[in-house]
Formats: C-alpha cells, sequence, structure tokens
C-alpha cells in the first residue's frame, strides 16, 4: 500500500489531474479556450453551480444525498426578487438586507428538509426530492408563472465590476469555498459530519447527536443553495420557478466527478470545487470547439459513470444495490 | 488425503506464508492456531481457494490442484463455514442452503420447491437440527444458524466425489457453553463423512477437539502437536514466543476500591423481555464484571447505562444525580465512556485517523464556538500513542488499517483521555492476541488505579475472575448472585457457572 500510487493520492489528485487534461485538450484544438474572456465566461457560469456544489458535498459526506437543489434555488431566487423590491429596489439604503434574510431562509428551508428526513424517518433521497418539488410548487404559486426582474446597478455590480478581468461575483464565490473549506477542516460539525459518514453507529456510540447533526447538515446544504440562487439572479436579472433548472444534475454530477464518495465519508469540499470546474470546462470547452449543444448533457453522463468507476474500490464492494 | 507443501504467500510488505506445511487425514479434526497476524486466515484462504499460493504445492490424493477460486476448491470437496455468517437473512433456510446450486431443482427455469424442501430436510438431519427448511432464516438462533452453515458445506457431500474437508472458523464465537458441547459433538459425528480444520481463540476447545494442532506464529508452523501432547501454557507459549505467567490478568495490581465513593447506581432497573429488578452499585476504583450467557442481559445493562435503551421501570443514578431521560449524549457528558463489541462498527471510525476517532466523543473540549483546536487535538493524539504504545507511524495514520489491538487501545484512549469516570466495556478483548490483551489488561488496572469505575463483560471466564473485584451473575435477566473478588478470594469458574446455568 502507501506509494504515489495509492487510492488515497488516485482519489485527491486524479479529478485535478483530469482537469488540467482537459484544459489543455480544448486549448490545443482552439486556443482560443485559454483567452482570460473565456476564462471569465467559464467562471461566471460556475459560480452559482459551485455553491450548490458546496452545499450537497457535506451532505454527501454524511452519507446522506439531497436532491432539493432545484427548487429551494427557484424558491429563494423568486422570494430575493421579491423582497429586494419590496426593499426599495436597491442595495442602499435596504435592498442589502435581502442578502442574509434569504440565507437564513435557506438554512431554514434545509433545515425543514432535514426534518422530513431525520424525524420522519424518511430516506433522504426521497424527503429531499419531495421538498424539492414543494419549493418549486410554491415558488410558482408565489410568481403565478411569472418573471421578476431586479434592475438595480449596484446589485448587479456582482457581475459587471470587474477586478483583474474577473467579476466582484467570481471572488465572492472564492471566499465561500474557503468559508466551506473552513467548515469542514475546522468545525466540530464539519468533523462530525464526517464521523457519521464514516460510521453513524459509533458516532452514536460516542455520544454526537447524530439527528440534530443531519438537520445541520441539510441546514447548511440550504444556506449554501440560497448564496448559489442569489448569484443566479445576479448573472440573469431576473428570477422565475424555473431558475434553479438543471443544478440537480450539475451540481451532483461535479460532486461525484470530483471523488466525492456518495456511500459517506471520503472527500470533501476541494473534490467539489475541482469537479464544478471540470463540468464546467467541458460545458465550455464543448461550445468552444463546436460541438452540437444536445451532445453535453450525454457527455456529463457518461462523465459521472466514469468517476465512480474510477473512485470506487470494487474490490470492497462487491455488489451494489 | 490433503496436503500442502511449502507455500508461499507473499502481500505487498508482508510475507504472509513462509514454506508452510499442512496435511490432514481422512477424518481427522486438526485444530489451527496462532495470534492475530500468525498467518492463520491467509491459510485458510489458501485451503478453499479465495487466495493462490505464490509457491507450493497443494496436493489432493497425492495429485497437485489448483484453485482459481472457491467455487472450483469446494468441487473438490473443500468447503468453509464462515465466522460472520454467510446466510443471506431474508431468504429461507433451504434457499440459502442450495444458494448456487438450484439448477437440480428447476426444470426450464423453474423451481421445484417441494423437491428442494426434502432436498434440504435431509441435509438438516446430517446436523440434527429439526426446524422447517421454508422458514426465513433470519428467525433462526445464532447457534441454528451455524448448523444450517454446516449444512449447507455439507451438501458438498452429494456433489463432489471423494473425500471432504471442512473448515471452522471460530465457529463458537457466538455460541453458549451447550451449544458448543453440541456443535462438538456433532463435529466428532460427522468426521465419519467429512475431516474438519478447525480454527478458534479459544485454546480449550482447540484442545477439546482436535486430533493434531497446528500451531503457527508469524507466517511459519511452529509446531505439530497431536491430542494430549501439550498443555494450554506450552501452547501458548509457543504461539507468543514467551511464557505467560501467572500473574497474566494482574492480579498484584488488583487495588481495593473506593467503597465511600459511589458513581453509579442501578435501583430496580427493568425493561420488559430483557432485564428485570437489576440494582446494583459501581465504586470509584471498583472493576464490576457482568457475567452471564449471550441473552442473559449483560448487553442490555451496559445500553442502558449508557443510555442507548430507556429503563421501563427503576432509576439510574450518576454521582447520586437520578437521570431520568438519559441519552448517550448526555451520559458522555456525566462521564460515562462504551468500548463496544463490534469495534468495526461502534467502536472506530475507518478512514478518520487517529486524532480525529480519539476526540470524537469530546469534541466540546477541543473546540470553541464550535471552532476545532486542531493542534492541541494532535498533541493529545501524539501524548496517547506514547503513553499506550499504540503502533501507528503517526497521529494521521488511519485507523482503519490499525490492528484490531492498537484499535482497541485508540477506542480505550478516546475514553480516557476525555476523563470518563465510569467505563463500560463490552468484550473489550475479543479477537486480540495474547500480547494485545495483556495490554488491553494492563490497562484496565492503571483505570482502576486512578479512580475510575468499569463496567465489564468479559471474553472469558477466567478473564472475569480475574479482573473483576466484583462479579454480578446474571440469568434470563435477572441477578442471580454478587461474588466479592478480592485476590486471593476469588470465586472458581464452577461457582459462577452454578448460577450462571
Amino acid at each position: 500500500m502507501g506509494g504515489i500510487l495509492s487510492r488515497e493520492n488516485i482519489i485527491r489528485w486524479a479529478a485535478l489531474l483530469v482537469l488540467l487534461a482537459l484544459i489543455a485538450l480544448f486549448t490545443a484544438l482552439n486556443p482560443a479556450f485559454l483567452s482570460q474572456r473565456n476564462l471569465a465566461r467559464i467562471a461566471i457560469a460556475a459560480a452559482p453551480a459551485m455553491m450548490v456544489a458546496l452545499g450537497v458535498t457535506f451532505v454527501i459526506v454524511m452519507g446522506s444525498i439531497d436532491l432539493s437543489m432545484e427548487g429551494a434555488v427557484s424558491l429563494a431566487a423568486v422570494l430575493f426578487c421579491l423582497l429586494f423590491v419590496k426593499l426599495g429596489g436597491a442595495l442602499l439604503p435596504w435592498g442589502w438586507l435581502a442578502v442574509p434574510v434569504i440565507v437564513l431562509f435557506g438554512a431554514f428551508y434545509g433545515m425543514l428538509t432535514g426534518l422530513v428526513h431525520v424525524r420522519l424517518k424518511i430516506p433522504s433521497f426521497m424527503a429531499s426530492l419531495a421538498m424539492g418539488f414543494v419549493g418549486t410548487g410554491a415558488a410558482v404559486m408565489i410568481t403565478g408563472g411569472e418573471i421578476v426582474r431586479i434592475g438595480d446597478s449596484t446589485f448587479r455590480m456582482l457581475l459587471t465590476w470587474r477586478i483583474l478581468g474577473y467579476p466582484l461575483m467570481v471572488y465572492v464565490a472564492i471566499a465561500c469555498i474557503f468559508v466551506a473549506l473552513f467548515i469542514q477542516k475546522h468545525t466540530v460539525l464539519g468533523r462530525n459530519f464526517y464521523a457519521i459518514g464514516g460510521g453513524e453507529e459509533l458516532a452514536h456510540a460516542s455520544g454526537v447527536n447524530v439527528r440534530a447533526v443531519r438537520i445541520a447538515g441539510f441546514a447548511l446544504a440550504g444556506a449554501f443553495y440560497a448564496i448559489g440562487a442569489i448569484f443566479q439572479v445576479a448573472k440573469l436579472g431576473q428570477a422565475e420557478a424555473a431558475t434553479g433548472a438543471n443544478f440537480m444534475f450539475v451540481s451532483i454530477t461535479s460532486v461525484v466527478v470530483g471523488g466525492v464518495a456518495l456511500w459517506g465519508g471520503v472527500g470533501g469540499v476541494w473534490n467539489a470545487v475541482v469537479g464544478v470546474l471540470i463540468v464546467n470546462v467541458i460545458a465550455n470547452g464543448m461550445v468552444v470547439i463546436g460541438l452540437p449543444n444536445f451532445l453535453q448533457d450525454g457527455v456529463l453522463g457518461v462523465l459521472v459513470i466514469l468517476a465512480v468507476v474510477l473512485a470506487t474500490d470494487r474490490r470492497a464492494v462487491a455488489f451494489v444495490k | 488425503m490433503y496436503e500442502l507443501r511449502a507455500v508461499e504467500k507473499k502481500f505487498p510488505g508482508v510475507h504472509a506464508l513462509k514454506s508452510v506445511d499442512f496435511k490432514i487425514a481422512r477424518g481427522e479434526i486438526v485444530g489451527l492456531v496462532g495470534e492475530n497476524g500468525a498467518g492463520k486466515s491467509t491459510l485458510m484462504k489458501v485451503i478453499y481457494g479465495a487466495y493462490q499460493p505464490d509457491g507450493g504445492q497443494i496436493l489432493i490424493d497425492g495429485k497437485a490442484v489448483r484453485f482459481a477460486n472457491p467455487r472450483q476448491a469446494m468441487e473438490k470437496g473443500i468447503g468453509m463455514v464462515f465466522q460472520e455468517q454467510s446466510l443471506i437473512p431474508n431468504l429461507t433456510v433451504m434457499e440459502n442452503i442450495f444458494l448456487g446450486y438450484q439448477e437440480q431443482f428447476t426444470r426450464l427455469g423453474v423451481i421445484d420447491w417441494k423437491a428442494m424442501a426434502a432436498a434440504a430436510r435431509k441435509q438438516l438431519a446430517k446436523v440434527k437440527l429439526d426446524i422447517d427448511p421454508r422458514m426465513v432464516t433470519s428467525a433462526l438462533s445464532f447457534a441454528q444458524r451455524q448448523l444450517v452453515e454446516l449444512a449447507k458445506v455439507l451438501t458438498l457431500e452429494e456433489r463432489v466425489e471423494g473425500d471432504l474437508v471442512i473448515l471452522l472458523d471460530e465457529p463458537t464465537s457466538v455460541l453458549n457453553k451447550e451449544e458448543v458441547a453440541l456443535l462438538f459433538k456433532l463435529v466428532r459425528e460427522l468426521t465419519s463423512r467429512a475431516s474438519f480444520i478447525f480454527v478458534s481463540h479459544r485454546m480449550d476447545e482447540v484442545m477439546d477437539l482436535s486430533d493434531r494442532i497446528y500451531v503457527m506464529k508469524d507466517g511459519q508452523v511452529m509446531d505439530v502437536l497431536a491430542r494430549g501432547q501439550a498443555e494450554a501454557p506450552e501452547i501458548q507459549r509457543k504461539m507468543v514466543g514467551r511464557d505467560i505467567d501467572r500473574e497474566y490478568y494482574r492480579e498484584q495490581k488488583q487495588v481495593p476500591y473506593d467503597a465511600d465513593k459511589v458513581l453509579l447506581e442501578l435501583s430496580g432497573v427493568g425493561i420488559s423481555g430483557r432485564i428485570e429488578d437489576i440494582s446494583l452499585k459501581l465504586h470509584a476504583g471498583e472493576v464490576l464484571c457482568l457475567v452471564g450467557t449471550e441473552g442473559s442481559g449483560r448487553e442490555a445493562i451496559l445500553r442502558t447505562i449508557f443510555g442507548m435503551v430507556q429503563p421501563a421501570e427503576g432509576e439510574v443514578r450518576i454521582d447520586g444525580a437520578v437521570q431520568p431521560r438519559l441519552t448517550p449524549g448526555s451520559a458522555v457528558a456525566r462521564g460515562v465512556g462504551y468500548v463496544p463489541r463490534e469495534r468495526k462498527i461502534e467502536g472506530i471510525v475507518s478512514g478518520m485517523n487517529v486524532y480525529e476517532n480519539m476526540t470524537l466523543s469530546q469534541l466540546g473540549r477541543y473546540s470553541s464556538w464550535g471552532v476545532l483546536a486542531v493542534g492541541r487535538e494532535k498533541a493529545l493524539a501524539r501524548d496517547w500513542i506514547a503513553k499506550l504504545k499504540i503502533k501507528a507511524h503517526s497521529e494521521y495514520a488511519d485507523c482503519g488499517n490499525l490492528s484490531g489491538g492498537n484499535q482497541q487501545k485508540v477506542v480505550l484512549a478516546k475514553w480516557r483521555s476525555g476523563g470518563s469516570r465510569i467505563v463500560l466495556l463490552d468484550h473489550p478483548t475479543r479477537g486480540l492476541d495474547i500480547g494485545a490483551k495483556e495490554d488491553v489488561y494492563d490497562m484496565i488496572r492503571e483505570m482502576s488505579a486512578d479512580g475510575v469505575g468499569v463496567v465489564l463483560v468479559a471474553d472469558t471466564l477466567e478473564e472475569a475472575i480475574g479482573l473483576s473485584h466484583t462479579i454480578v451473575v446474571l440469568k434470563d435477566g435477572a441477578i442471580q448472585h454478587v461474588f466479592d473478588c478480592r485476590p486471593g478470594a476469588k470465586p472458581s469458574l464452577f461457582d459462577l457457572l452454578h448460577h450462571m446455568i
């Protein structure tokens, strides 16, 4: 065991190597890929998905799964727009208040998902899937199917104000990644996620309040979904019931491609970050080299299977259900 | 009949089998003993075809054979009764017995259940088990499952020409005394049909059952002893290469406990169907041993004290204060630590490293406002790695890769470093080799010298007698008798058995 080619090292670095290889490949096919403008485009496209992926990473590390992100993002985006408009429609003097309120709302929504999962003992995939539909439904109901717009130029600076060629949103996203890393490495909550993912019985027998940690994990995920929703609104300048569409597949694909194990306890924020970049580089690269749009989903699907195949120690798990 | 000649097996970094010669004759029962890591399980895997040897020969009736997988070995008459029971609980007994070999009862893919049931009954009769083969396996007791497993292996008799060799891997670990006796009687009778290789940690059982005993150490066969040729201490010495002295259980280190200081008190605790009217006191520095057969209520008492089950009647007091709604969380907060029997499931998180495992129960102490003080965690782990001589390359070592004894040390360090004053130990030495056991005994003595109260469910009665200040004998969920176990005035095995059965 041990050595450079140990499983731990492969899991840690394989995804990054894949990312670098992809960048090299697309650049070779079309040098415009590596232009600063295109990289900025990738970064902007990746920012909201990154937040959602970070959120779901914590849940997956616990050994659960959260499929509520589409509904959560839609509902948070719609509520954010409505609240922002209600608070004057401009970031100053009061519009900014919508940001913390919506992040808290996201946490509350995630907590509800967690409560449904833990208290009613419904498997997490089912509980979260259902809560996701509830969110989409609520978003439709609130908007009546309409689009809600935000025109405030100060708020849109998240997208329009560029530092070194990258919009502000990208820097905020990077800050959020560091927050997530800090939670993973340096907080009791982060440690407990890994303990539960690695051995739930044991965590229980060590006096860890497993139910509370699970609920907290879903709440944390919800908060990150809400940040993702705010980014998405800043990007599009509007929100509707379909704002969250597509986030489920992209975020879970990213997390898995990055090397977070679906059975819990393995991988983390770093893997999610690399995974999101891989998925976005592929999506962007296929456009740059002129592949038809409809191929993208297919390619991503194949990618997930490949990633799981590579990351799974199939000698250890003889059969899976 | 079956023979291994100079068999070699190497893994990266480990020379697991060094030129092993092994022989078993028709109708013979051969015991296989050795410490953990001596190469017993590797040898067994070679025998039943899970591993292919790197060198040497496997001979059956003088002819060299090679097995690519266990199924090929089975076709040559070699069957394995697994330690972790390998029956599928949601299938019926007969489906389990003929799993993988249903073709004989199928026609065009449709199974003739009646024929299968009849055939299963025939197999069950071989092991004298009178149950309906249509029963779902999960409804059986552990002992019954063990017999079904044996019956499953005995189906080889009809399928295979020639002789059978059956491996029994720790078959007695989940059985009580009478069940063990029954199993042994059965195995002896079955020697007319098969030869047996018997692997167990329990020396007395191996000596009782085996015609010859292979003693392994460091991947080599140290000695082969015929029945009656050696006493247990001599075999143990060959296994470890040193003497197990009379002070094995550290009796000289047993000091009287502090009778004035009651840490834990149960009064009239009952859980319907499990335990009734349990009253006992645990004092500072006392080792209190719960003795009884499987299902006598030992585990239920431990789980009650740790708040994993709520008593229907009675009270639990910790430091004199009644604990009306104890949870594992609040039990830990009040200084209770629990070392469960299933080390892999409830003892350590594999995948997490040493310091993460050690602080898992006390993250509150190593954090402020939810932020961890990782530096202090590591310092703690280094400290205990040195103190307990844990064999790990550093505090970053993955606990899943440590040996059983070292894992157990990490678990004990977790509770001791957290300042637990009441420590519940459920079979703390199960599956450990002798050296690691002695380390655990040392730790128990040190804990009690430090004023920690220990509630112990021991692996053997000798261990219980050797270690404890007080023995509480349980039967069917009720206390039968309480023994005082001062050094020099310890009860005998017979005294305990008398109250257990």
